[in-house]
């Protein structure tokens, strides 16, 4: 039971992690019916500025954590943020109106780029950070096994809740949630009404890239760990994780983030770690196959 | 108000509209009528930047329009209820509402959506229910609702009689009327039903395959012997 109850603490923060790469793939797709396949990419330099930031913040004598966490917080969101726009502007908007598959092959290429060009501006060796968060709260003591749960997993968690909320709120409550929502709902009838579509498609990205940023902060305090490779595998879990909660919904890439989280943890730890990626795809392919669009998206119905 | 001159519109190859010259003048309502396919709604889209067209020039009270982006058009007082009404369909009707009030003043939403619902009052009971769940009459009323929400000057208005039940026609032409009479609202109609249309309208025009073949005041042209013939006999 204790030991469930830490693979469950565990995979819920892991899940949370992808819960926020996941977005982006969602939104995006919802709004212009594409997957960003450089998504993943723009979650890794995210991660990268983190490290490089929190590096130059040491050197600066900026030690106090919350402080240091902040900072690197805003610029990595920031500089991120620039990243999914010019991605947008540069890849996909030029290729708008053309046939489906051009953007996506162009997402490819976007995400072979980024990666290549991390690697030759970062080089191609493991980034370490030192753990910069220790120690935990002790919830249960069992029988040889004790349950714990780390102020850094409390951090992941806490604020990736914040986040999602804030985020719901976005796009149910505001102009710009509403303009999202109009452009991806029919984008002619959005612009004779005078939303600027572009501008809202941009938005979206950043906004997108923005979450990946936050993910690539916590997973670099987590893992402690980067490279010029860490897009490619999280991006792939959390488009499972889109895909799975249903591509198009935001509330479906919460649940399917956490969903993805929760089965490789559990798959580590009673089966063989080795295979967890496996036990997330193999969940993947068995729902799609039930639920063809996903746990909680709804059926393409054909516009008249 | 509106005028249009020598428009040509193309469609890929197809070359919709061709040559079109075309009027509206301030507190007018003008008909545009036609078979499917002739390209009356082809017009509506060219004023609005979305195909542009190749050649011939659009003026909106003095105002070049080519060229300019989509999206600004409504600031310039111009405001569209397309065909197909186009309403968002997982938005509440109130959100669809808001949508049309995107590049207004906040401050007068209010009133706006107050008189809106004065005209409509079928959407006041609706206010929350999802716009794609709303019967065609009633997406009609929200299309046009919508639209001035914006509070345009001139309002461009594509089939808004097409698949209701003829009382529900009445009922939206009615309002029309009363929108151009007393929000002075200048309106450019799209119409298969013409003999409604034209009874409304002060002017009118019949389009034919992308050219403009007659002219004329709305009585006129609905005791005209060949539109009798084309549009109305058999047709309505």
């Amino acid at each position: 039971m204790e030991y469930f109850l830490q693979q469950t603490i565990n995979g819920v923060t892991l899940g949370a992690v992808y819960a926020l790469i996941a977005i982006g793939y969602t939104m995006v797709y919802g709004i212009i019916g594409m997957i960003n396949f450089a998504h993943g990419e723009i979650y890794m330099i995210g991660a990268f500025i983190a490290v490089i930031s929190f590096s130059v913040l040491g050197l600066a004598g900026v030690t106090w954590v919350p402080l240091a966490l902040v900072i690197v917080l805003i610029v990595s969101m920031t500089i991120t943020g620039l990243y999914g726009w010019t991605v947008e502007r540069v890849a996909y908007r030029p290729l708008r109106g053309s046939v489906r598959l051009a953007p996506l092959i162009s997402a490819i290429g976007m995400s072979i780029f980024l990666q290549n060009y991390v690697q030759i501006a970062q080089g191609a060796k493991i980034k370490p950070l030192q753990p910069m968060i220790r120690g935990g709260v002790r919830l249960m003591e069992g029988e040889g096994f004790s349950v714990n749960v780390s102020y850094l997993q409390l951090i992941i968690i806490a604020m990736t809740i914040a986040l999602m909320a804030g985020f719901t709120w976005l796009i149910a409550a505001t102009s710009l949630g509403r303009a999202q929502r109009a452009t991806e709902q029919d984008r002619v009838m959005a612009s004779l009404l005078g939303v600027n579509t572009d501008r809202t498609i941009s938005l979206t990205f950043v906004l997108g890239a923005m979450l990946a940023a936050v993910a690539g902060v916590l997973v670099t305090l987590y893992y402690g760990v980067v490279d010029f490779y860490i897009g490619f595998l999280a991006g792939l879990k959390a488009f499972t994780a889109a895909v799975l909660g249903g591509i198009g919904s935001l509330p479906g890439a919460m649940l399917g983030g956490l969903l993805i989280g929760l089965i490789e943890s559990y798959w580590s730890a009673y089966f063989s770690s080795e295979y967890k990626d496996v036990a997330a795809f193999s969940i993947l392919v068995i729902v799609l196959i039930f639920r063809p669009t996903g746990l909680l998206g709804r059926p393409e119905v054909e516009k008249v | 108000m509106l005028s249009l001159r020598g428009i040509h519109t193309y469609y890929g190859a197809v070359h919709a509209l061709k040559g079109v010259d075309l009027e509206v003048a301030e507190g007018e309502i003008v008909a545009l009528i036609g078979a499917n396919g002739a390209g009356k709604s082809t017009l509506l889209m060219t004023i609005c930047g979305n195909p542009k067209p190749r050649r011939g020039s659009i003026e909106l009270r003095g105002q070049n329009l080519i060229g300019v982006p989509t999206h600004n058009l409504v600031r310039q007082g111009l405001a569209h209820a397309p065909e197909g009404r186009r309403i968002f369909p997982r938005m509440t009707v109130l959100e669809n509402l808001r949508m049309g009030a995107v590049a207004s003043d906040p401050a007068h939403f209010d009133d706006d959506l107050e008189r809106a619902f004065t005209l409509f009052p079928r959407l006041k009971e609706r206010r929350d229910q999802r716009g794609g769940t709303l019967s065609g009459g009633e997406q009609q009323m929200l299309a046009i609702a919508r639209a001035l929400m914006s509070r345009p000057r001139l309002l461009l208005l594509d089939e808004p009689s097409l698949g209701l039940a003829p009382l529900v026609v009445r009922q939206i032409f009615e309002i029309i009327k009363e929108i151009n009479q007393r929000d002075g609202v200048t309106v450019l109609l799209v119409e298969q039903n013409a003999f409604h249309a034209l009874k409304l309208a002060h002017r009118g025009y019949v389009l034919v395959n992308g050219t403009i073949t007659m002219s004329g005041k709305g009585a006129d042209l609905l005791n005209d012997e060949q539109i009798r013939a084309a549009y109305l006999e058999g047709g309505h």
